[in-house]
């Protein structure tokens, strides 16, 4: 535990710190071969071919989702849902045309349906996968947005929103190819079960999504899904541009796959099935 | 010449209090969505943009469609077109401005539209379409006015108004590429991402926005004692009938491409529109009416035209009968299914089906009706001037 915590000042501080000498706290000697940044499927990158490779700066967050522990353990994954419900205040909206969704549950089939094969395993036919925003490295999102009120946070690679400059064309909606945003179609303030006063409420018109936590990491916590899987290992998060960092370690041992990999978005989250 | 307006006959007013209504009716139907949010509308997380931004898509078709009067006139000097050209360009304004109402009426934040401006993204798409479509209202509104002006006077135009006019023809090609690059940019909708959306939209403009003016012309003809000229509507019906046949080729080879490949993502959307979707054990297909119909429009429209050309006949009636299916058709086939379609199924290949409400059908009505109106007092200037140089 007390190693977690550790792993989580790091990472915050480089949030807290970005621009103003972060390198202190946090090791930037991850190479460009390693870096996320490389396309997945980048012809000849190595050879210098067509495939470009941004260089790997800075931290770049993201996240291993180990369904193996979510079977196990199902209850993990409602308990990560419901953490992340509560400290971000999103409403409970009846009805599916108006639902807000940060982090969901869906069968592999939903997640997946690129890679939606006949004969799958017990898992993938009957557990419920964990869907949440990719904060990709080449986010769509942020393209196709007109005010910049979602964009990338440089320090730490966060797909984050500004909910105040937002005007709510969703055009970013339609842009993402993984439907990780939600739009709030009406005030979404009466629907909230608990209110958490440390973090804002929105106000209707705009959009939303998973933020990877960036106010808690600011204050050195993990993010909510992450603390309640309590260290089980079902969600590994941190930075996957440190080849000694823990969400390497599990990357660089486990096989993994990634939500729609050609779309090109480059996603940060990782799925062991 | 804004005079004008305010003389007119009995038909004249009554149709302006028509439209006076179903505005007064958006008005109130906006109000409540003002107040409440767009839960009013049928939109969802799933399918996040609906009436407003199909009906805007397929409106800055018929804005771009003005260009195919302009082209012919201006650079090919085809004097027929000399009497409705400034229609075309009339067009153009009140179908612009229908577009950025219903811009605003689809936004979350409308007071903070301005933000587009303050904080410019040009990797946006939607920056660079608002970027044309006022400057395409702005050159439409000039040359309109400034050549209008003119001909009243019976005097040539200045010559410094053909550098705009000349400008405006690029424009009117950008504002619906522009638009097309809006979908066929985003890279997981598979109904979108293709390369021909933006020549299939400019195809499907050129023969809806002619449509809508043979069709005012024709009203015109009844009502307002204003002859186009034979030789126009002709001419007319020859570019609706090739730009339609260039769109419906542009769609079938959707279809190829989709039901030949197999690829389930090119063909979900299709099979939605005209098939239905089945999906866990129900058949979603709220669209296919429309979808048939359209092509049903499509067909004997073009089927009309076929046999008026082959047989050398030229009918008013006729004339009017296939221009109303064919812009009837068009308008299912943008201002519905494609942007509708889009959406099913989501990126998690879930269906949840759009329905609008009746309070968004009241806006929707209520831009058309304003779009309506501004065309009607712009029309009833042009044909006032036309009359006063007869006389
Ligand atoms: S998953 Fe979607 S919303 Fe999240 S960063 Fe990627 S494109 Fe943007
Ligand atoms: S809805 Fe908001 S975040 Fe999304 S593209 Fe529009 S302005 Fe940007
Ligand atoms: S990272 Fe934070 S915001 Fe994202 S799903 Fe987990 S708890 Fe929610």
């Amino acid at each position: 535990m007390d190693n977690t915590r550790r792993k989580f000042l790091k990472i915050a501080g480089a949030a807290a710190l970005a621009g103003i000498g972060a390198p202190a706290l946090v090791k930037l000697n991850s190479t460009a071969a390693f870096a996320s940044s490389e396309p997945a499927a980048g012809h000849g990158s190595a050879a210098g071919g067509h495939g470009e490779v941004v260089a790997a700066t800075g931290v770049r967050l993201g996240m291993v989702v180990d369904m193996r522990k979510f079977a196990e353990t199902p209850e993990m994954l409602d308990a990560a849902i419901a953490a992340c419900y509560k400290v971000h205040n999103i409403p409970h909206f009846p009805d599916r045309k108006n639902e807000i969704k940060w982090i969901w549950k869906a069968p592999y089939a939903n997640v997946f349906p690129e890679q939606e094969v006949l004969h799958k395993s017990e898992m993938a036919k009957s557990k419920p996968f964990a869907v949440l925003c990719n904060h990709c490295d080449n986010p769509s999102c942020v393209k196709a947005c007109p005010t910049k009120a979602t964009f990338v946070q440089p320090e730490n690679g966060i797909v984050a929103m500004d909910f105040h400059r937002c005007i709510g064309c969703r055009f970013c909606m339609a842009a993402c190819p993984y439907g990780a945003r939600s739009f709030n179609w009406q005030d979404p303030r009466p629907f909230i079960t608990s209110y958490n006063p440390d973090f804002p409420t929105r106000m209707r018109g705009v959009v939303e999504k998973c933020n990877f936590c960036g106010e808690r990491l600011a204050l050195g916590l993990e993010p909510a899904c992450v603390e309640a899987c309590q260290g089980s290992g079902a969600m590994v998060f941190g930075d996957l541009n440190d080849p000694d960092s823990e969400i390497r370690k599990v990357l660089d041992k486990e096989f993994t796959i990634q939500r729609n990999p050609a779309a090109g978005t480059r996603p940060s989250v990782y799925y062991i099935v | 010449m804004i005079e004008k307006v305010l003389k007119g006959k009995s038909t004249y007013w009554t149709w302006l209090a028509v439209l006076g209504t179903f505005i007064a009716i958006g008005a109130i139907c906006y109000i409540r969505q003002y107040k409440f949010g767009l839960g009013l509308t049928g939109m969802s997380r799933d399918v996040s943009w609906g009436l407003y931004i199909s009906q805007f898509t397929f409106l800055v078709g018929v804005a771009a469609g003005g260009l195919m009067l302009v082209l012919p006139y201006y650079v090919h000097d085809y004097k027929a077109f000399g009497r409705i050209t400034i229609l075309g360009e009339f067009l153009a304004i009140s179908a612009l401005i229908m577009c950025l109402m219903f811009i605003m009426a689809d936004l979350g934040q409308p007071l903070r539209g301005l933000n587009v401006i303050f904080f410019a993204t040009p990797h946006s798409m939607l920056f660079w379409d608002m970027c044309v479509l006022w400057g395409y209202l702005i050159l439409n509104c000039l040359c309109g006015w400034v050549i209008l002006t003119a001909e009243r006077k019976q005097v040539h135009p200045p010559k410094w108004i053909y550098i705009f006019v000349y400008i405006s023809i690029p424009f009117a090609v950008s504002i619906h590429t522009v638009t097309a690059m809006l979908y066929c940019g985003l890279p997981g909708r598979h109904f979108w991402l293709s390369a021909i959306i933006a020549p299939r939209f400019l195809a499907s403009a050129f023969a809806a926005g002619p449509s809508l003016i043979v069709l005012a012309c024709l009203v015109m003809r009844r009502f307002a004692n204003f002859d186009a000229g034979k030789e126009a509507i002709q001419k007319l019906t020859t570019i609706i009938m090739y730009a339609a046949i260039i769109n419906t080729f542009f769609f079938l080879l959707e279809f190829f491409v989709g039901y030949y490949s197999e690829m389930p993502g090119h063909i979900h959307s299709l099979e939605y529109l005209f098939f239905g979707l089945e999906h866990d054990g129900h058949v979603y297909n709220n669209l296919v009416p429309f979808m048939w119909t359209a092509t049903a429009f499509s067909f004997t429209g073009l089927g009309i035209l076929f046999y008026m050309k082959i047989a050398k006949v030229f009918d008013y009636r006729l004339v009017g009968i296939a221009a109303a299916l064919i812009f009837f058709s068009l308008w299912a086939d943008k201002g519905l299914g494609f942007v509708f379609g889009g959406f099913v199924p989501n990126p998690l290949n879930e269906v949840m089906e759009y329905i609008p409400t009746a309070n968004e059908i009241g806006i929707t009505l209520g831009i058309w009706a304003t779009g309506f109106f501004i065309l009607t007092l712009l029309y009833k200037i042009a044909v006032g001037v036309e009359h006063e140089i007869e006389a």
